[in-house]
């Protein structure tokens, strides 16, 4: 019961807002005006059967071809002095009704197809499946043909061919729908609460595939008007009936005597066509109306940075390598922008690891993005300096930010399996950086060689050879490390770097990270959002939460004393914590020894 | 790789098995009666009945569909009921119209989707309203609507192009080329819009890809990014819209042959289908589902080399 109830009202304000999103719309507004203009035709056309069922069939001899306009022929007569406006109403009728034929078949066929084999799967969904790419590896025209040279030119006949054809469309749809939502959850709970199947399909599955749907049913409305005007062009439609087409055809026939007598059914089937697509364009973009605004905004814009105030944070010394000083980034949303990163202020030390903590969407990667050059085409700047190795790099030239960037900060992701590109392999992919930067082929290919075994990969040149689906996720890890150490960075950024990875895993890798910066002398950024991580690699931490640096402390004093409420927050969370914490510092301090102990020796 | 290839090669030849049944089972569903067709209503009932037992339309119609079968397999289409000539030939002779003005159809719109939807991501606004307002044309305008309009304007007022008719590639390449210009531009004018909006979605999702942002974070970019990375993972939808586009243009090229007078395979069809000519509509069945079957096999290919995981699926 509850279901029921959660659903409708879910409905109550869904439906109409969308209809009227959809005469909101510029594009579908002229389209529901076109098909006022269609279906006053159409309305003249039952009117005129019962007024005048003569009038497009009288033919006057004496005024073949009459120009627009002459004598009572508002649109002039065709080549048997028939007048042409009264035959183009007429024609409506069929042509519509042509289109309702087609549509209705291939929604009996496809509808309940659809729903059947994405619900049930199996066996009835491969038959069903295969049934449907074979009718469309059938070219309709040659069906059609096929259909009127055995059964005679009914438009009945060839019409219901035609959603024969058109089926395997609403039922692909509607197939990919139900299987998206089969195994949702308030299915399972219909099932529970001990509805049928047929009224759990009905209920529920409808209210997701409807919008889809009604875009289809015009496209295909524009379709099978289009293809029986066509075939009554070639001369395979029912020479008792007033088409569009039939006029289409004799237009052309009488081409040189009248030229322009094709215009006028060719005008009609287009305006019909056109006010159906016109709606479903419309009806389309009011269903998406939720992503458009984002993919539409142009490049980011750079270029209008606003100063950061003088007092806001100190200048960043000699031995910051990287220093981050009021960084604001925000989206274009609905007119207004919103803000992600607010005055951001960090400082990476030479040599040394930041941590970047925060819980998921608190600005961390995007911070990380800014500092890359890698932000999404609509993300916009607004504020802020960022200062690599002394130079102000934000309002640099994009290319010569960009430059500087590649050279200086290197990128390991987050995810491994999808930052590889799937159709190179690994060796192209590690190589083709270090080719772009001027290194020779045959050097390139040894020194990528070398990094693998670095990362201790055991087979490198094996793993050369393979594509990214061949490997493992953390094997595909330690690719991406080897790949941004190749191009010999000072600061690596790593955005969560474990988070994808099995637990084994990511203290293997953990370690490589730790190696890697020795030996490369490099700084880090570490994002993350586990503290063990945090605890484990770095030497200073910044909190961050929606948006803003709340707290920026060397790491035993973060462990230690944690000054903003957030940050206390953030460490109560860890389990047990009394065991933990004291865990992480002395572990720490136990490697830092051994590490000075090495260096000593 | 190669165990994939034999299994979509039978799938292939078992899909193309069906077509001809079922073009052979609509084709059987009128009167079978096609003498009275070739000898007009004059003829006696015995000469009917003598000429559809030449024909061999009197037999049960799983006979007929094995004797087709039978012939398809020594390569022989059987003979049109019109004037006795082998079905093959008739095909034969039509074909190459055709299928220049489809196959340079298809190469004018793989070219200029692609183009246009380069142009539309990397560049200024005005291109993603141009191939908007081509969509509209698409859908509004047919290609033979499209076709009557060039004809009337480039052929018959401006008399840039011949009227009509058409010549072999081997005899003139530049009257070829001129004889197939109106044809070409009816076909593609509306499928470029569909191919390019659907080549601009996928290739947009592609550059968002997270490892297109990490190959920009190695000093990626440009046109190395763009022709090398994303482009190849960007075309399967893309190739997939082209083989449908393929699929639905023939329809339209057929009609475009009426409107231009090309001696090709819709004038061969439609001869065919008023006539009642079983032979050659069956002969039409098998080449173009054939074609179809063939182009789906070619995207396939196509695929596999393109995106190595495909190899394996």
């Amino acid at each position: 019961m509850s279901i029921e109830i959660s659903a409708q009202a879910m409905d109550a304000p869904n439906r109409p807002s969308t209809f009227r999103m959809i005469l909101r719309n510029p594009l579908s507004r002229v389209g529901v005006v076109l098909l006022v203009v269609v279906m006053c035709a159409l309305v003249a056309a039952i009117v005129m059967d019962w007024v005048a069922p003569d009038a497009p069939w009288s033919a006057d001899l004496y005024h073949l071809n009459e120009a627009p306009g002459t004598d009572g022929h508002l649109l002039g007569t065709d080549s048997g002095g028939r007048d042409v406006l009264s035959r183009l109403v007429v024609a409506t009728k069929a042509t519509m009704f042509s289109g309702v034929i087609a549509l209705v078949v291939a929604m009996l066929l496809g509808l309940p197809g659809g729903l059947v084999a994405g619900y049930y799967g199996g066996r009835i969904d491969m038959a069903l499946d295969w049934l449907s790419s074979m009718v469309m590896s059938l070219p309709s025209i040659i069906v059609l043909l096929a259909i009127v040279s055995s059964l005679g030119t009914s438009m009945w006949i060839s019409m219901t061919a035609l959603g024969c054809m058109m089926a395997p469309a609403v039922f692909r749809l509607l197939r990919a729908q139900v299987h998206a939502v089969r195994n949702d959850l308030y299915i399972d709970a219909a099932k529970v609460a001990g509805l049928s199947d047929l009224r759990i399909i009905a209920r529920h599955v409808f209210r997701v595939v409807r919008g889809p749907l009604v875009l289809m049913v015009s496209v295909m409305a524009g379709v099978a008007i289009t293809v029986q005007t066509g075939l009554d062009f070639l001369g395979l439609g029912d020479s008792t009936t007033i088409t569009w087409g039939g006029m289409l055809g004799e237009g052309f026939a009488a081409m040189s005597a009248n030229p322009v007598l094709f215009v006028w059914p060719g005008l009609a089937m287009a305006v019909t066509v056109a006010a159906f697509f016109l709606i479903a364009s419309g009806a389309r973009d009011a269903l998406q109306r939720t992503d458009g605004g984002a993919a539409a905004a142009s490049r980011s814009k750079a270029t209008h940075l606003k100063p950061v105030p003088a007092s806001s944070d100190a200048p960043p010394g000699a031995d910051d390598v990287l220093a981050v000083r009021g960084l604001t980034v925000g989206y274009p949303s609905g007119g207004e922008v919103v803000e992600v990163v607010r005055s951001a202020n960090l400082t990476l030390r030479r040599g040394h690891t930041l941590g970047l903590v925060g819980e998921s969407g608190s600005g961390k990667t995007q911070t990380a993005f800014a500092l890359l050059d890698l932000l999404p085409r609509q993300a916009m700047l607004t504020a802020g300096e960022v200062w690599l190795d002394g130079t102000e790099i934000l309002r640099l030239a994009p290319r010569d930010r960009a430059r500087r960037v590649r050279e200086a900060i290197a990128y390991v992701p987050q995810e491994p399996m999808s930052n590889l590109d799937p159709t190179f392999t690994i060796g192209y992919q590690l190589i083709e950086p270090m080719r772009a930067r001027g290194v020779g082929r045959a050097e390139a290919r040894d020194r990528a060689v070398a990094l693998l075994s670095r990362m201790e990969i055991r087979d490198p040149e094996r793993v050369m050879k393979s594509y990214p689906h061949q490997i493992s996720g953390g094997m595909a890890q330690r690719v991406l490390i080897a790949g941004a150490v190749s191009t010999e960075p000072r600061i690596l950024i790593a955005d969560e770097p474990t988070t994808a990875l099995d637990v084994t895993v990511q203290s293997e890798i953990l370690d490589l990270l730790r190696s890697v910066q020795e030996e490369f002398g490099m700084s880090i950024i570490l994002v993350s959002h586990d503290l063990g991580v945090i605890a484990d690699l770095c030497d200073d931490v910044a909190v961050m939460r929606d948006g803003q640096v709340v707290e920026t402390a060397p790491v035993e004093e973060f462990f230690a004393r944690p000054r903003h409420e957030y940050s206390r927050m953030l460490l109560d969370a860890v389990p047990d914590e009394n065991h933990v914490r004291p865990d992480y510092v002395e572990a720490r301090s136990a490697r830092q020894g051994a590490h000075t102990g090495e260096a000593h020796r | 790789m190669l165990m994939i290839l034999l299994k979509r090669l039978v799938a292939a030849v078992i899909l193309l098995v069906a077509v001809c049944v079922v073009g052979f089972v609509i084709t059987g569903l009128g009167d079978g009666d096609p003498a009275r067709n070739i000898l007009g209503p004059e003829a006696t009932h015995a000469q009917v009945a003598a000429e559809n037992h030449r024909l061999g339309v009197d037999r049960p119609m799983l006979e007929q569909f094995a004797d087709w079968v039978g012939g398809v397999a020594h390569g022989d289409l059987g003979n049109s009921y019109i004037g006795d000539q082998p079905v093959a030939d008739k095909i034969r002779a039509n074909l190459p119209v055709t299928m220049s003005m489809v196959a340079l159809s298809m190469v004018v719109i793989a070219v200029l989707s692609l183009a246009l939807a380069v142009a539309s991501v990397y560049g200024r606004k005005s291109v993603d309203r141009f191939v908007q307002s081509l969509a509209v044309i698409g859908h509004v305008l047919p290609a033979y609507l499209l076709a009557l309009l060039l004809l009337l304007v480039l052929a018959v007022k401006i008399q840039v192009f011949p009227v009509f008719g058409y010549v072999p590639l081997g005899e003139s390449p530049v009257e070829w080329a001129r004889s197939l210009v109106l044809p070409v531009l009816s076909l593609t004018l509306g499928s470029v819009a569909g191919a390019s909006l659907q080549a601009r979605g996928s290739l947009m999702d592609v550059l968002d890809a997270d490892y297109i942002r990490t190959l920009r974070s190695r000093g990626i970019s440009g046109r190395s990014l763009l022709f090398r990375h994303a482009l190849r993972n960007a075309a399967p939808p893309w190739l997939t819209s082209l083989s449908l586009g393929f699929v639905a243009m023939l329809g339209g090229a057929f009609m475009v042959e009426k409107v231009f007078a090309l001696p090709g395979l819709g004038a061969l069809s439609v001869e065919a289908t008023t006539a009642g000519d079983r032979p050659v509509i069956m002969g039409m069945v098998l080449l173009t589902g054939g074609l179809v079957i063939l182009v789906n096999l070619l995207v396939d290919l196509a695929q596999m080399w393109l995106i190595p995981k495909a190899r394996t699926a």
